[in-house]
This record gives structure tokens, C-alpha cells and sequence, in this order.
């Protein structure tokens, strides 16, 4: 038996309400406490003056260049995940989307097996094309995109799964190729999905501290991004950490204002 | 191209427990309608036309242009056959204004965004939706969004053409006006038209020739005129309205006529057939049979049985009854005779048709 109540006045059962009101309080008071103990009138100072600015330039510009290389990479490997017909497909699923689960210290432990100078991959491209990837800006970007790059595959691949196909069939039928019907029809219809999971990935990767720090070290102005720069200040110059912190926060809040009403809309075509 | 251009269709396609077998052949500038119910095979066919699905066995061609031959492994792409659809839900491009949903085709083919353009406006002029270009889909009505929907694919100058059904997401209101419109637009283009529809009007209005369409398999061919008139199947026989009773021929002297001993229950009394089947099947209109509330003593004692008032149903301008009997019976009077006749759900009446009123052909024939 259900009891009718309208829809304006459903009640919440106390043994529901009562563990939510702890989870938002426990969500919400550490932000709030970073806003109360914000030195807000040293503020310019601490911006000015410490690494901050060099900090915030590094990081932003290797999120978006993580994101870059994701859009490049992830959207094909979203739409081969969502439509190719191979066998082991799931399987191939579960381990691109792994590093979502993986630890990412663990990540850069593994990338730097594999891309350090004497790693499976890395040896070469440093004996044959001289390119070192631990300890530099490139290395923070593809640290980034290692871990970010599966919010993106998986975000698109839903929406790739979910969308109609009626309309590639009927592109189809108006003489498109299916190169034209990726380009024309698909891609624009996953738009959204497309813009969420971007958001998404960027923002992962705009916080990553794990698989970089491990991966390209801490190099003020080099490899040094805006979460390492926090964690480092912490110990020397608490003030410093926290306006650091909340100029993260403030990036974060501008993102979830951006995609609030995109972020319903996951994986559905308009 | 050489020759006239015929859609020749002869095969089959399996889809788990479903099996779709059809033979069916268009002249250019012939519409076939293709009327069944649902779940009979309709869209199947037409998307494998289309490309969209690949024949098990068998072929597709147009005029020399083979489209699906499955025995010799061929199958032309979607993209590359000069076939267009009409889906039913239209499938608009939601993101593209009607003019560039019109201009698709050309800029699929590497027309630049210019003259593609200048195209599809032409073919929107022709089909009087000029004012409308501007507009994206969801600002269309749905008999706009039909009239878009057929421009985008007649715009791509395709020589065969299907529509699946094609008014059925259209309200009954507009229905009319939208089809008058369609049939001169079927008619206006040359190549042969197959049209999907499970409803009859829409089917007798729009094509000069109807294939009806049953658990995958062709019932019947024949012009809406010849389908209308002698069914093959109930299933026939109920869009079209007519009573249809299989039975078994019985041949007597000529002064007494036949007789046809129904699979329903009862014997009817037809008119002397020439020869040939014993298993025949009997159309009767409803109209042709009259209701009475005694035995009718005065008329001929043929093809008269009793019945029970099943239901009464309103129609336009008359009253149809639904007769339990044996056999059963649909019964068209006028509201006036229902009133006179008294008649109710549970009354019993007698039910007669003259033997002249009643079309019996072989079984067999209409396939």
C-alpha cells in the first residue's frame, strides 16, 4: 500500500531526512570554513606576489590542452565503445574507463613505467626522437589525460548509446557518408553531452595532483599546477593555501553554475 | 539510364522468429501501396529498400541497378542507392533549420552551402514552404513537418520513392487537406512509389495498386477497387467493412443456385458459379442485409437465419449492428429502422440477404 500525498506536500520519512541533513551539512561546512578563514584582506597581496598566477596559468593550461587531447582521442573511442560490433568490446570498456577507479598516485607510478627514460615506450622516445616526458609541462598534460579523459569517454558514449538512430538512418538515406553523418548529424546531436563531459574532464583534470605530482614532480612554473602548489604552501604559508584554494573553488562554483542545465541532460539527444 | 526503371522485389529477410517473404514489381510513375497490419512486415520491406536492412535471400533492383542481391553478396550502401524515405516520424534534423534540412542531400553530395541552399529553396517554393525556411523542426506543425520531410527527400532527386506511413502522425483534422496534397505530389513524380500505410482509405486514396501485407507473406494484389470489393482475408475484409465468410461450395441444379456451407456455421444460397474451386469465400455488405423482428414468412426462405443483437454502434449517418448468429453478422441500418425495429443489445432477431446481393469468389483468386 503507497499513501497518496501531493506532490507539494510529500513528507520525508525521518529515517531518510535526518542521514541527508548530515551528508549536505558534512558537504558544505569544510567549503564554508574555507570561505570564513580566507585571509579575504591579504587576498591581492598573497595573488600578487607568491606563485600563485604561475600556478594558475600552468594548470589552467594544461587542463584545457588535457581536454584538447581528449576531445581528439576520447570522442572516437566513445563512438567505437557505443556502435563497433567487436567481440571483447566490454572488456576493452572496462579497462579504458579504468583509470576512473584507479588510485591516481597508482597512475603515475604506471605512466611513469611506461613513458620515463627508461620506460617500455619512454626509451625510445627519448632515444629516437629525444623527447622526455617525466618532470615537464608536457608531462603534467598527459598525466591529466590519463586520468581525465574516461569522464569524457564515458559521458559522450551514453549519450552516443542514447541517441536516435533513426536520424544517421535517415542521413544515410539522403546520401550522407558515414563520415558526413558523424560530422552533420551525431556529433551535433550529442552537443550537450559533448559540452558536459568536456566540463567534466577538464575540471578532473584542473584538480589532478596525484599522477602528477608522481608523474612531473613539482617545479614552480613548470610542472607546478595550482593543487601541488596548495599542498606544498600548506606547511610554509597556510594563508597562501588557503586563497589558492579558494580561487580552485571559485573555478569549480563558475563550472557547476555553467553546466547546470546541461547536467541533467546527460546522454539525451534534444 | 537505360530503360524504364522498375522496382523489382523478390526475397526474403529473417529476423529472429519473423520471416518476410515478398515478391512485388512497380512500374515507373506507379504508386503501390503496401496495407497490412501491424507487425506484418511493412516497415521491414521498406527498409530493405532502402538499405537499411540486408535482404537473407533474394533481390532488389531498380531498373538495371542492383540493389541487394544476396546470393551474389552484393548490397549497395544506403548512401549510394537513388532511393529516398520518408520516415514516419519525419526524423527532421533537429538542429538544422527547414532550409538546411532541405539542402542535406546536396551537401552530402559536396554541393557548397550557397547552392545547396538556392536548391532546397526551390523545392521549398514547390511544395508552398517557402515561408518556413528559417524555422527549426520543433517550430513545425506536424502537417508542415510532413510537407519539410518530403521536400528534404524529394530534394535529393531520388528514383524511387518510399514513404512509410506517411499521414498516420497527423491528426485526423488535417488529414484530408495533407493527402489531397500528397497524392498530387506521388503523381507529379516520375519513378515508382512505394507507400506503407495500415490504414485502407489512406491506401485506396494514394496508390493505383495495393499489395496486402500478412505475417510476412503477400495476400493480395489487385487494384483498391477489386480489393475493396472481393477481400482475401478478415483482415481485409474489416477495413473495408464487409461481411467475409470462407466456406465450401456445394453444387446444385441451376434453378436452386449453390450452395456454400460456411466454416463459421450455416449455409447461404448464392447465384449459379461457373466452375472451378470448392473452397470459395462470401462477401456480404452489411448493408445488404435486412433485419427483422418475426421470420420473415413473405420472402424466399433462403438465407435466413436468427440472431441476437450483439452491440449498436453509431456511424455517420447510419447504425451498425453487430449480430451473433450463426453465422455472425455486421448489419448497416438506418437510425430510423433501429428505432422502428426496436432493436436493442440481447434482442433476437432474423436476419435475411437475398441471394443476388451476395459475391462469392474462389479463395484462391485475389492472391
Amino acid at each position: 500500500m503507497r499513501r497518496r500525498v501531493g506532490p507539494d506536500q510529500q513528507a520525508v520519512p525521518w529515517p531518510l531526512g535526518v542521514p541527508a541533513a548530515v551528508a549536505v551539512l558534512f558537504l558544505l561546512v569544510p567549503l564554508l570554513g574555507l570561505v570564513v578563514r580566507a585571509p579575504w584582506r591579504g587576498l591581492h597581496r598573497i595573488v600578487v606576489e607568491s606563485q600563485v598566477v604561475d600556478a594558475l596559468r600552468l594548470s589552467l593550461l594544461c587542463a584545457s590542452a588535457a581536454t584538447l587531447i581528449s576531445l581528439v582521442l576520447g570522442v572516437p573511442l566513445a563512438w567505437v565503445l557505443a556502435r563497433a560490433r567487436l567481440r571483447g568490446i566490454g572488456l576493452l570498456r572496462a579497462l579504458v574507463t579504468l583509470p576512473l577507479v584507479l588510485p591516481p598516485v597508482v597512475g603515475g607510478v604506471a605512466l611513469l613505467l611506461a613513458f620515463g627514460r627508461v620506460g617500455l615506450v619512454g626509451q625510445y622516445l627519448h632515444g629516437w626522437f629525444g623527447i622526455t616526458l617525466p618532470f615537464t609541462t608536457p608531462g603534467v598534460i598527459v598525466a591529466e589525460t590519463f586520468v581525465a579523459m574516461p569522464f569524457l569517454v564515458v559521458t559522450v558514449e551514453g549519450a552516443f548509446r542514447a541517441a536516435d538512430r533513426g536520424y544517421e538512418e535517415a542521413a544515410a538515406t539522403l546520401g550522407a557518408s558515414r563520415m558526413t553523418v558523424f560530422r552533420r548529424v551525431t556529433l551535433p546531436l550529442i552537443g550537450p553531452s559533448l559540452v558536459a563531459g568536456s566540463v567534466l574532464c577538464w575540471a578532473r583534470a584542473l584538480g589532478e595532483f596525484g599522477a602528477t605530482i608522481t608523474f612531473a614532480g613539482n617545479f614552480p612554473g613548470r610542472t607546478q599546477t595550482v593543487p601541488i602548489a596548495v599542498y606544498l604552501a600548506l606547511e610554509q604559508d597556510p594563508e597562501a593555501a588557503i586563497a589558492l584554494s579558494l580561487v580552485l573553488l571559485a573555478v569549480s562554483v563558475a563550472v557547476l553554475v555553467g553546466l547546470r542545465d546541461r547536467w541533467f541532460s546527460v546522454g539525451g539527444a534534444p | 539510364m537505360t530503360g524504364p526503371e522498375v522496382l523489382d522485389v523478390a526475397g526474403s529477410l529473417d529476423r529472429g522468429t519473423f520471416r518476410l517473404d515478398v515478391a512485388l514489381r512497380v512500374e515507373p510513375g506507379e504508386v503501390l501501396g503496401v496495407l497490412g497490419p501491424n507487425g506484418a512486415g511493412k516497415t521491414s520491406l521498406l527498409r530493405a529498400v532502402a538499405g537499411l536492412t540486408r535482404l537473407s535471400s533474394g533481390y532488389i533492383s531498380l531498373g538495371g541497378l542492383v540493389l541487394d542481391d544476396a546470393e551474389a553478396r552484393t548490397f549497395l550502401p544506403p548512401e549510394d542507392r537513388p532511393v529516398g524515405l520518408v520516415f514516419q516520424s519525419y526524423l527532421l534534423f533537429p538542429h538544422l533549420s527547414v532550409l538546411d534540412n532541405v539542402a542535406f542531400a546536396a551537401r552530402s553530395h559536396g554541393v557548397r552551402r550557397g547552392p545547396a541552399r538556392t536548391h532546397a529553396s526551390e523545392w521549398l517554393e514547390r511544395l508552398g514552404l517557402a515561408s518556413f525556411a528559417d524555422r527549426k523542426p520543433h517550430e513545425l506543425s506536424g502537417g508542415q513537418a510532413q510537407r519539410v520531410a518530403l521536400a528534404r527527400t524529394l530534394a535529393a532527386e531520388p528514383r524511387l520513392l518510399l514513404l512509410d506511413e506517411p499521414l498516420s502522425a497527423l491528426d485526423a483534422r488535417i488529414r484530408l487537406d495533407v493527402r489531397t496534397e500528397l497524392r498530387r505530389h506521388l503523381h507529379q513524380f516520375g519513378g515508382p512509389v512505394l507507400i506503407v500505410t495500415h490504414d485502407a482509405l489512406e491506401a485506396m486514396v494514394l496508390a493505383d495498386r495495393l499489395l496486402v501485407l500478412e505475417d510476412g507473406r503477400v495476400v493480395q494484389q489487385g487494384t483498391p477497387a477489386e480489393v475493396a470489393r472481393r477481400p482475401a482475408t478478415q483482415y481485409v475484409a474489416s477495413l473495408v467493412g464487409l461481411n467475409l465468410y470462407p466456406g465450401t461450395l456445394a453444387r446444385h441444379e441451376a434453378t436452386v443456385g449453390d450452395v456454400v456451407t460456411l466454416d463459421a456455421g450455416g449455409a447461404v444460397t448464392v447465384r449459379s458459379q461457373p466452375g472451378g474451386a470448392d473452397r470459395v469465400l462470401v462477401a456480404i455488405r452489411p448493408s445488404a442485409v435486412a433485419v427483422h423482428t418475426r421470420r420473415p414468412d413473405h420472402a424466399s426462405p433462403r438465407n435466413v437465419w436468427a440472431g441476437t443483437v450483439a452491440s449498436l454502434e453509431q456511424l455517420a449517418d447510419r447504425v451498425r449492428a453487430q449480430v451473433d448468429g450463426v453465422p455472425p453478422a455486421l448489419v448497416d441500418l438506418t437510425p430510423a429502422a433501429v428505432a422502428e425495429l426496436g432493436l436493442h443489445p440481447g434482442r433476437e432477431v432474423w436476419l435475411s440477404v437475398k441471394a443476388t446481393e451476395i459475391d462469392v469468389y474462389p479463395e484462391t483468386a485475389a492472391v
